[in-house]
């Protein structure tokens, strides 16, 4: 072993206190983990008081059931907790946590700070917000403070908009909810885990999906169908470009998880099977930031990704924000 | 592109598209009643036209589209 690696493998298992602002740091993915409230809400459930059908639902989202309840601290300090669970890492070696969330529990403090009382780190914490595209652009972020010297940094993904949404307005309430996903990253000697990667912004579409301060999601759905799956497309592509990568060479592909239409559109133009596809959409609803994660937490448990397995994630939000990545499996 | 060969480009993208038969394209044909062509099916067949023929379709000029032959009119202006 030579002195750099035997100085990176002390400080991969070392504190917090002293980054290492070194060169050619490779990285892994070392836990992940999910959370999702308890309250199941379904198509019949929606049934019973606005005029929709499972059928409609079904047709024209993929969307069966979803979960509404709990906190955006609540959920994402779970998540959090089972991804460091799985990485054998305690909050003290924790070096940065980004929570990407549209939703936060309070104007101030940031949730992350929330989370931090919970698990009782205090290393640097923030919120992102980059809408439903959220997750990968704390990702992006959080590796790059990682090739800046961090050892340990966990990425978590969570919203809560069954607090943001009309519950009477079957438009858009039966199409968003609650849940929180989390990815733990390390530094290591070997390759980076990150391949490839996109970000970017089509303001063209700021006034097809907006919120107001204590107000409601409104969404104009079939234009933001379209550029939702252009966006999705050519992000993906460009990350898998700068991956120099083509489809073919994706074991997994993890899409914004909003609607099932949107999904097979864009996986069909980017020539990737339904089998090589992570849905849990039908199950979950949209979660916003938490979508990606909460899919590809379930395919990594489900052992559908190995070790060096190329993933491709992609999703686009309210902006249209749009951000995609080719991540190399690790554990 | 001539109209004949540009509503062979037309019904190859409905027949994939909204996955009927190029027998049931026909210019009379409407998309809801007899294509069963929901809101999103029209949206992904747009999606397709503007793809094949290189033009691009604003979602208020779909308003009042019902029909195959009022979609391909739509197209074809465009096209020029």
């Amino acid at each position: 072993m030579s002195t750099v690696e035997k100085e990176i493998r002390k400080r991969t298992v070392g504190s917090s206190s002293s980054p290492n602002y070194g060169i050619g740091r490779g990285s892994s993915i070392i836990g992940w983990g999910s959370s999702l409230p308890d309250l199941v809400v379904t198509n019949a459930d929606f049934e019973q008081r606005l005029d929709t059908t499972d059928e409609w639902i079904t047709e024209r989202t993929g969307i069966k059931e979803r979960r509404w309840g709990g906190t955006t601290c609540s959920l994402a300090t779970a998540a959090a907790r089972s991804a460091m669970e799985m990485g054998g890492i305690t909050a003290d070696q924790l070096d940065l946590v980004i929570l990407s969330t549209a939703t936060s529990d309070q104007t101030v403090p940031a949730t992350s700070a929330l989370i931090a009382g919970e698990l009782g780190y205090s290393c640097g914490t923030f919120d992102l917000d980059a809408a439903c595209a959220g997750f990968t652009y704390a990702f992006v972020v959080g590796h790059s403070m990682l090739q800046s010297g961090l050892n340990n940094v966990l990425i978590i993904g969570c919203d809560t908009l069954s607090n943001i949404i009309d519950k009477q307005d079957r438009s858009t309430a039966v199409l968003f909810a609650d849940g929180a996903g989390a990815l733990l990253i390390q530094a290591t000697t070997g390759e980076s885990c990150l391949r490839g990667w996109d970000l970017g912004i089509d303001t063209s579409a700021l006034h097809l999906l907006w919120c107001e301060k204590q107000g409601f999601i409104t969404m104009e759905g079939k234009e933001v169908f379209r550029k939702a799956v252009r966006a999705t497309i050519e992000s993906a592509n460009s990350a898998l470009e700068q991956s120099k990568l083509t489809s073919s060479d994706i074991a997994l592909f993890v899409p914004h998880q909003a609607n099932k239409r949107i999904i097979d559109a864009a996986a069909q133009r980017l020539n990737i099977p339904e089998d090589r596809l992570a849905i849990v959409l039908d199950r979950t609803g949209n979660t916003s930031s938490a979508s990606i994660p909460l899919a590809l937490c379930e395919a990594a448990d489900q052992g559908r990704i190995s070790k060096g397995d190329n993933v491709l994630l992609a999703g686009f939000g309210a902006g249209m924000t749009w951000a995609s990545m080719v991540v190399r499996w690790g554990k | 592109m001539n109209q004949e060969e540009a509503f062979e480009t037309f019904k190859s993208c409905a027949v994939e598209v909204l996955q009927v038969t190029p027998e049931q394209v026909v210019k009379d044909a409407r998309f809801a009643d007899d294509l069963d062509a929901d809101s999103l099916d029209l949206v992904e067949l747009v999606m397709a036209l503007e793809e094949n023929f290189n033009i691009t379709v604003d979602e208020s000029e779909l308003e009042g589209v019902e029909t195959v032959g009022q979609a391909f009119d739509l197209v074809i202006g465009k096209v020029g």
